[in-house]
């Protein structure tokens, strides 16, 4: 299936830019006419992904995040999350509830809540390669449109 | 991140405002932890009402919290949290942990 639109958006890794990368995703899904829960899900979940990158990708130096969000005829909402940092040794592990490498100042819930806020997660990396999320979200058709 | 605070009979009561994300969960947890230990409250209060948006990393915030009110032999209560933000409370199971009101 080919997308019925595209951005693709490359930023620093700083953490200026969670808020950043939620709101231009939640602009972008609005061509989908979506709910306020639907685009709180959305920015929540694109929260998490990006936020990952900036926390564990590149834990002691920048490095760029790129995010690309699609939409599809079926109004399907894809987000991809990529970075060319550490990378995860144990995909399996750290998507489990409560697996951190960050310590108390994280909750190791990031992937957990990916997986309930969207359709589906998909999670590829590798070590001293870096991570990509893809992530998908149909959006309900509302009545009367 | 500002927060503002009440204190009455060992009740601290702490308003969070704004995106409770990882950009302000540091300043956040450290502005707790700091309210904490100054007024060693016998109940914690987290008025959220004013929160537009909490993702995993401002659960961290809350659970931050917990802990400590736990080793003062305190307790805590999370007030007014809007429904996004429940949402993730409950996704993270901290609605097992914590009474939300
Ligand atoms: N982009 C990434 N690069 C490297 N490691 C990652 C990345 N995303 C997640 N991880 C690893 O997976 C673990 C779990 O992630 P997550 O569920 O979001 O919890 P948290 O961010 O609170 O640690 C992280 O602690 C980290 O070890
Ligand atoms: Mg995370």
């Amino acid at each position: 299936m080919r997308p019925t639109n595209e951005v693709k958006l490359t930023f620093l890794s700083r953490s200026a830019n969670e808020g950043f990368a939620r709101t231009a995703a939640a602009c972008f899904a609005a061509q989908l006419d979506p709910t306020l829960d639907e685009v709180n899900d959305v920015k929540t979940a694109v929260s998490e992904a990006v936020t990952n990158c900036i926390v564990h990708a590149y834990p002691d130096k920048l490095g760029t995040v790129t995010m690309r969000l699609r939409l599809f005829e079926d109004n399907t909402l894809e987000i991809l999350v990529k970075d060319s940092g550490v990378g995860i040794p144990d995909v399996e592990k750290a998507r489990k509830p409560l697996f951190t490498t960050g310590g108390d100042e994280r909750s190791g819930m990031g992937f957990t809540i990916m997986e309930s806020f969207m359709d589906n997660l998909k999670v590829r990396s590798q070590p001293g390669k870096g991570t990509t999320v893809i992530m998908r979200r149909r959006i309900s058709r509302r009545l009367g449109i | 991140m500002p927060i503002s605070c009440v204190e009455e009979k060992q009740v601290l009561t702490v308003r969070l405002t704004g995106e409770v994300d990882h950009h302000a969960a540091k300043g956040l947890m450290a502005a707790l932890a700091e309210e904490i230990d100054t007024a060693l409250p016998r109940q914690l209060e987290l008025d959220m009402s004013g929160v537009t948006f909490m993702d995993s990393s401002g659960i961290a915030v809350v659970l931050r919290s917990w802990k400590r009110m736990r080793e003062l032999g305190g307790a805590m209560v999370l007030r007014a949290v809007p429904p996004y933000a429940v949402k993730v409370l409950k996704a993270a199971g901290v609605d097992k942990l914590i009474e939300i009101k």
